[in-house]
């Protein structure tokens, strides 16, 4: 229970977090622009931006920890945390939809016009003549050269397997915080990290396959663009999703959480399961369709 | 702070009670937590890029005074169309909502604060940081962007060293938008006081949420979009080239997918805050307040399936044309019905005109001008003439200006006295009403005789068949712009100069939690949640009976 | 207030407020300014014209009806005339007609609207067809069957004035930013389909009096078609931001009778076989200059500026070039090829071997950069060079 009477809402006063975050990520964006533009010594500006980030992250949730561990949190605070976990996991959502979006409107509209099917009968005979629009495809001019796709059930299939397992352990380690057993908890969440973290190694093995023997890039038309783009989104995802169930992981081990209030490890669940389910609409509409 | 843990009473503003305000000016602003000082930041900031941008609109227009190249080149003039669009947009009128959601959400609902206090300083100190670096890109090689607000690719692929920042720019205020609305939906969905029903919240709450909900839904597309550009850009990916099987139109979808939620964005807290100052004056309660928050939100539902309104010229095919034609005539329906529950608010009421009633008044005859030349841009075959004219620009300046700006500055006269505590000068305030709306009008009502006679939008330089509209045009835009003058004015007075106290319920007819508490309101309001009665909640609709 | 007076009132208000609608809809064409749209030449354009027509007059008794009702409450109900508020809050019965009224007007609405469309979009039948591409910043038309192809710039008394501190006077200048080198001949009683595309950036093809305008996208083709009643120039404008001299590439279209249109096309036949001939030819250096600085200043000095100054760093300075002052290969090959992804365009799909050759040798001679070396049009390969 809170220590807190229930009508109490804290509000914390002041808070110098923000301001950091902000000066390291103008520092990470401002010198990830100027590298764009071929300067190599922003480069490392760009890496102490990001440091800058993720000392503020540790700063600012160590302060949300500390203060919840205290019992400062009462009920109404902690619904406060799940709304906007909630609406921030929507905003993801809506970031990737973009992307699969991109992906449907490419297949669906794009190809088959430049293939002269529909409204495209003008454009296939004037500005493409002899491009059939079959799926995958790197455009009519063939762009990026040559490609291989990656086939849906090899690595693919057993990374789906992967990551739903890690759902399934995640939901184990659920069960033993709220029986008050730490064990298990840390055990279960040590599974769950571990089998992102092979995910993440067979990710990168496809990433290098396709490279080096496939011909398959981010550059290889429409297909490599989108593949990547979605693959690549979603592991970034995966890899931010890892490091905090590391965190909520040391935090297990430290004593952290009670079985009736754990919001922190909840949050990371749902981020988790949100990373997964991403991962299956990627599975069925990028690999196997 | 460390005593609440340890005596576990309540208090959880021992070090600085009540009205203690932080000491020392980094301590106020900068690491501040506080929904007053943070809507302050947001409205003093978004004052500032409405001058920038303003200023922009006014190379603009003295380039455009008469035929002929007398001031810029017209790359230059490209860079300013963009320029004044994306600060007025992005850092004038949308942080100025977020300014008012701030100051006024907790008041009206009866909240200590808004829900995630920390977070929302994070939400605007993201914002000075984006701005300087997208107004920095006019210093770098190439210029600023220069392909319009809407960024089209290929074009906006050609932007010169300045792109990359162009995108993170965007990408930092879309950041500082979704954060802003999560705490809006947190806040309003968890911290309403006992009592605040859903349906007895004031209607600009209601806006404000449905405002976030669109906000959370389209600003990530926008990242997405802006992204793909960036790669396409650096890294050879061929989203929006056909060579690579991509389409630039492609581009335009997701653009507009974002583009007119956001149109809507900027005016569905502007309806709330006209719903809110027209029974105070009228003195009468809100007509039809259940229709109003159902018109709402299906304003924005429509706003998700029109998007291609924008694009009727790309060559969609016949039945996608219908399509969104139809579904883009249908939002006149619940428009409308805001517009008559407005009249029927003010229809035998017992009306006076301070200032921020004036400027109600005149957003709801100049927005439904606006809002009705909208209608006639949604026929898609007449949108063959008008579509990229002068037509297009007069239509949404009508329901920009003296819609979106004009509510921010009712809202801004209505409230100011609680914020400040001192009343403003209604002599001046109605003179600032008087002349802005004699000139926006000048500005922008010959528009459409020129978009209509056949003027190209974002043109530097034009046929002298256009010179004498033009020409008047831009007197009124000068005119218009040295009359916000006198709002900083007024402003200014208010805060610092101003004698006259302002009562805690400043107007005779307001009704609502923000009035119950004392002019100016204290820096910490309600820690203690009110208990709240049908008296206290500003209408008196079925559903509350 | 009784409801006698309300009525009085009520139509006062009506008729100011009309009166001023009727002002700003009708006045301002009294000074000789057009306001509306113009009613064109073609079956598209009367009906969008109408059309237009139908729903701004809609649009403007909805206004006025809405006005008046809200300054008669204005007038009237005003505490200082002592009007006590009414305290009624809503009614269902008006609401509903508020929402079911709107609704049927805008069902009358759309049936024309969608005719309009109809017909717009059935490009079926045409007796001709003209391809348009739009460059940076100038419109290619290609007459399919004829075998016909120019490109159409802006104007060269305009391009003089446009220019930035010109010291000239646009009122001047005839037809001003609306007058182009060749114009775009069509003939009168046809039904012509365009397919409308681009090479660069995003164009729309837009002539007023056609009624309709096109976007013109890169990679991809539009259709469009037109049928002209009455002969005349028509003209019109690029309607996509596509750079920054998106105002300057107008559209000229000079709609011919049908026997005028025919010897139109036989002079176009006459000249392309003695350009063809041309290419054979050795050019004397002067005359490769001369023809050169004309091609300069038309095709290549809105982006590289008439001095090769350039715009650095959009467009890169051709007065010691590193291209143009090496290897003629080099030059040849970036002003036949272009360059992909930037603005520096393909020009053998714009130009013929001759002027290719006269350009290249002009800027390999002009401004300083003295290569002293001369190209011959047989030097050129326009088609054969393009996969190497
Ligand atoms: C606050 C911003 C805002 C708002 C509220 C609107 C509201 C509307 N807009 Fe507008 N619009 C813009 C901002 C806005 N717009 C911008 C910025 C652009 C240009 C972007 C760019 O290209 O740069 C644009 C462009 C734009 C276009 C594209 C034009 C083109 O490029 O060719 C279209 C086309 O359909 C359109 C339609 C509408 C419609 C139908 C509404 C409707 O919501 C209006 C509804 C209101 C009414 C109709 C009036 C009140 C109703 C009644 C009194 C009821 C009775 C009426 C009838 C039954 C008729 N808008
Ligand atoms: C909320 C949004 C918003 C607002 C408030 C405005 C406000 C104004 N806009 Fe703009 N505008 C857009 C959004 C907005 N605009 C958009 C989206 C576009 C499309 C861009 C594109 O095509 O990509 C556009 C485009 C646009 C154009 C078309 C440009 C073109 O097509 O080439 C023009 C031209 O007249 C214009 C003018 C103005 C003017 C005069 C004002 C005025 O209301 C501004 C008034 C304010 C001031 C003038 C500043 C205050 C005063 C001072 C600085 C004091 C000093 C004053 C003097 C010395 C006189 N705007
Ligand atoms: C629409 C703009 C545009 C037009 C018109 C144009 N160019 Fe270019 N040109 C460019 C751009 C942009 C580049 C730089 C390309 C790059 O980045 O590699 C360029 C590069 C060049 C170069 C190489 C310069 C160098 O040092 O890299 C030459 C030579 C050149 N152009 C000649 C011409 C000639 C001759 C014409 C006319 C027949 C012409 N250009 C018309 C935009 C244009
Ligand atoms: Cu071509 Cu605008
Ligand atoms: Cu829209």
């Amino acid at each position: 229970m809170s220590q807190q009477a229930d009508n109490a809402y804290y509000v914390p006063h002041g808070t110098h977090w923000p301001i950091v975050g902000s000066l390291g990520m103008i520092t990470m964006l401002a010198s990830a622009g100027l590298w764009l533009n071929g300067s190599n010594t922003a480069q490392w500006v760009f890496y102490l931006g990001a440091a800058v980030i993720v000392f503020m992250l540790f700063g600012w949730f160590g302060d949300v920890i500390r203060e919840s561990e205290s019992g400062m949190y009462n009920r109404q605070v902690d619904s406060s945390f799940r709304l906007g976990m909630a609406w921030f996991i929507f905003s993801e959502i809506m970031f990737f939809a973009c992307f699969f979006g991109a992906l449907f409107y490419a297949r669906a509209l794009v190809v088959p016009w430049l293939g002269g099917e529909g409204a495209g009968a003008s454009t296939n005979e004037f500005l493409w003549q002899g491009y059939l629009p079959l799926w995958p495809t790197n455009g009519p001019a063939n762009i990026g050269g040559e490609f291989q796709t990656i086939p849906a059930f090899g690595l693919p299939f057993v990374n789906t397997l992967i990551l739903l397992t890690s759902g399934v352990t995640l939901t184990m380690a659920h069960h033993a915080l709220k029986a008050a057993q730490r064990g298990p908890l840390v055990a279960w969440l040590a599974a769950t990290v571990i089998l992102g973290a092979i995910f993440l190694y067979f990710q990168v093995e496809e990433y290098h396959h396709a490279y080096t023997e496939l011909g398959l890039t981010l550059g290889s038309g429409i297909y490599g663009s989108t593949f990547f783009m979605l693959t690549g989104f979603h592991g970034m995802h995966v890899t931010l999703g890892a490091i905090m169930l590391a965190v909520i992981m040391f935090r297990c081990m430290k004593g952290h959480f009670k079985p009736d209030q754990h919001f922190g490890f909840e949050a990371v669940a749902w981020y988790w399961h949100f990373v997964d389910v991403v991962w299956l609409g990627l599975f069925i509409f990028v690999y196997v369709l | 702070m460390s005593s609440i843990a340890d005596t576990g009473i309540t208090h959880v503003h021992d070090d600085h009670d009540h009205d203690h305000k932080p000491r020392g000016f980094l301590n106020r602003w900068l690491f501040t937590t506080n929904h007053k000082d943070i809507g302050t930041l947001y409205l003093v900031f978004s004052l500032l890029m409405f001058f920038i941008g303003g200023s922009m609109a006014l190379v603009i227009r003295a380039e455009l005074f008469v035929p002929g190249l007398q001031l810029v080149h017209p790359e230059f003039f490209n860079q300013m169309t963009t320029m004044h669009a994306l600060i007025m947009v992005f850092g004038a009128v949308m942080p100025a909502w977020v300014g008012f959601a701030n100051w006024m959400i907790p008041l009206m609902i009866g909240a200590p604060d808004m829900a995630l206090p920390r977070m929302n300083n994070w939400s605007f100190w993201i914002l000075p940081f984006a701005f300087t670096m997208l107004l920095s890109t006019l210093f770098m090689d190439g210029g600023g962007p220069a392909a319009g607000w809407t960024l089209y690719p290929p074009l906006s692929l050609q932007t010169g060293n300045s792109f990359a920042f162009v995108v993170f720019a965007v990408h930092m205020m879309g950041i500082s938008s979704i954060m802003g609305s999560i705490n809006v939906i947190a806040t309003i969905i968890n911290m309403r006081a006992p009592g605040m029903t859903l349906l007895r919240m004031p209607l600009f709450v209601w806006t404000w949420l449905i405002t976030a909900y669109l906000l959370i839904a389209v600003m990530p597309v926008l990242a997405g979009a802006v992204t793909m550009l960036l790669t396409d850009h650096f890294f050879g990916t061929s989203f929006f080239n056909a060579a690579g099987g991509g389409d630039p139109v492609m581009f335009q979808h997701i653009f507009w997918f974002f583009g007119h939620p956001e149109v809507y964005i900027m005016i569905l807290p502007a309806f709330g805050v006209i719903s809110e100052i027209l029974p105070t004056f009228s003195r009468k309660p809100l007509f039809g307040y259940a229709a109003m928050v159902y018109a709402t939100a299906s304003i924005a539902f429509l706003s998700f399936i029109v998007w291609a309104h924008h694009m009727f010229t790309v060559g969609m095919p016949l039945e996608g044309e219908l399509f969104f034609m139809y579904a883009t005539m249908l939002i006149a329906v619940p428009t409308g019905v805001k517009v008559f529950n407005w009249v029927s608010t003010m229809w035998k009421g017992s009306m006076t005109f301070e200032t921020p009633m004036l400027f109600a008044i005149g957003f709801v005859v100049l927005f439904t001008i606006g809002g009705l030349s909208g209608l006639m841009l949604a026929i898609s075959a007449a949108d063959f003439q008008y579509h990229d004219t002068y037509f297009v620009v007069a239509h949404f300046h009508y329901v920009l200006v003296p819609g979106s700006v004009f509510a921010l500055m009712a809202g801004t006269y209505y409230w100011l006295p609680k914020w400040t505590g001192m009343m403003y000068s209604e002599r001046w305030g109605k003179l600032h009403f008087w002349l802005s709306t004699i000139f926006v009008n000048v500005l922008f009502f010959p528009q459409h005789y020129l978009g209509l006679a056949g003027m190209p939008r974002r043109i530097p330089d034009y046929s002298p068949q256009f010179a004498d509209f033009n020409k008047i045009s831009s007197i009124g835009g000068f005119a218009f712009g040295l009359t916000q003058l006198i709002f900083v004015g007024v402003i200014v007075h208010a805060v610092w100069v101003s004698k006259k106290k302002a009562r805690a319920r400043v107007w005779e007819g307001a009704i609502g939690l923000e009035w119950t508490v004392p002019s100016p309101a204290p820096y910490h309001t309600f820690e203690k949640a009110p208990d709240i009665d049908e008296s206290m909640v500003p209408h008196a609709d079925e559903i509350s009976h | 207030m009784n409801r006698q007076n309300t009525f009085i009132v009520a139509i006062a208000v009506l008729a100011a407020i009309s009166a001023a609608f009727w002002l700003l809809l009708v006045a301002p064409a009294l000074t000789g300014n057009e306001i509306n749209m113009p009613v064109g030449v073609t079956p598209q354009s009367v009906t969008h014209y109408e059309l237009h027509m139908i729903i701004l007059w809609i649009c403007v008794v909805i206004g006025v009806l809405v006005f008046t009702a809200m300054f008669t409450s204005i007038i009237l109900h005003r505490k200082s005339k002592g009007h006590e508020a009414a305290t009624f809050s809503h009614s269902t019965r008006a609401e509903i007609a508020w929402t079911i009224i709107p609704v049927l007007i805008l069902i009358g609405m759309a049936i024309p609207a969608t005719t309009a469309l109809v017909q717009m979009e059935d490009s079926t039948g045409a007796d001709m067809t003209v391809k348009i591409t739009g460059y940076q910043w100038k419109w290619k038309y290609e007459y399919l069957e004829d075998d016909i192809q120019f490109i159409s710039t802006l104007d060269a008394n305009s391009n003089a004035a446009r220019q930035l501190h010109s010291g000239m006077d646009p009122r001047e200048v005839e037809n001003y930013l609306l007058d182009v080198d060749n114009p775009v001949v069509l003939p009168v009683g046809k039904k012509i389909k365009f397919l409308i595309t681009a090479d660069d950036v995003i164009h729309a093809w837009w002539v007023p009096d056609l009624g309709w305008k096109r976007d013109a996208i890169p990679g991809f083709i539009n259709e469009a078609w037109t049928y002209i009643e009455e002969p005349g120039v028509y003209r019109g404008q690029c309607a996509e931001l596509c750079g920054k001299d998106h105002g300057f590439m107008p559209i000229v279209v000079n709609a011919l009778p049908e026997d005028e249109y025919r010897a139109w096309v036989a002079q176009q036949r006459g000249e392309a076989v003695a350009e063809a001939q041309a290419v054979h030819q050795d050019w004397t250096d002067e005359a490769l200059m001369s023809s050169g600085s004309e091609v300069f200043a038309s095709q290549c000095a809105t982006c590289h500026q008439q001095d090769g100054s350039g715009l650095p760093p959009a467009f890169p300075a051709l007065a010691g070039s590193p291209v143009a002052t090496g290897p003629v290969a080099d030059t040849l090959d970036i002003v036949i090829h272009g360059r992909q992804g930037t603005a520096m365009q393909a020009f053998s799909e714009l130009l013929t071997a001759t002027e290719i050759a006269s350009v290249v040798t002009y800027v390999r001679n002009a401004f300083g950069n003295d290569s002293g070396d001369s190209v011959q049009p047989s030097d050129v390969t326009l088609h054969g060079g393009e996969d190497s």
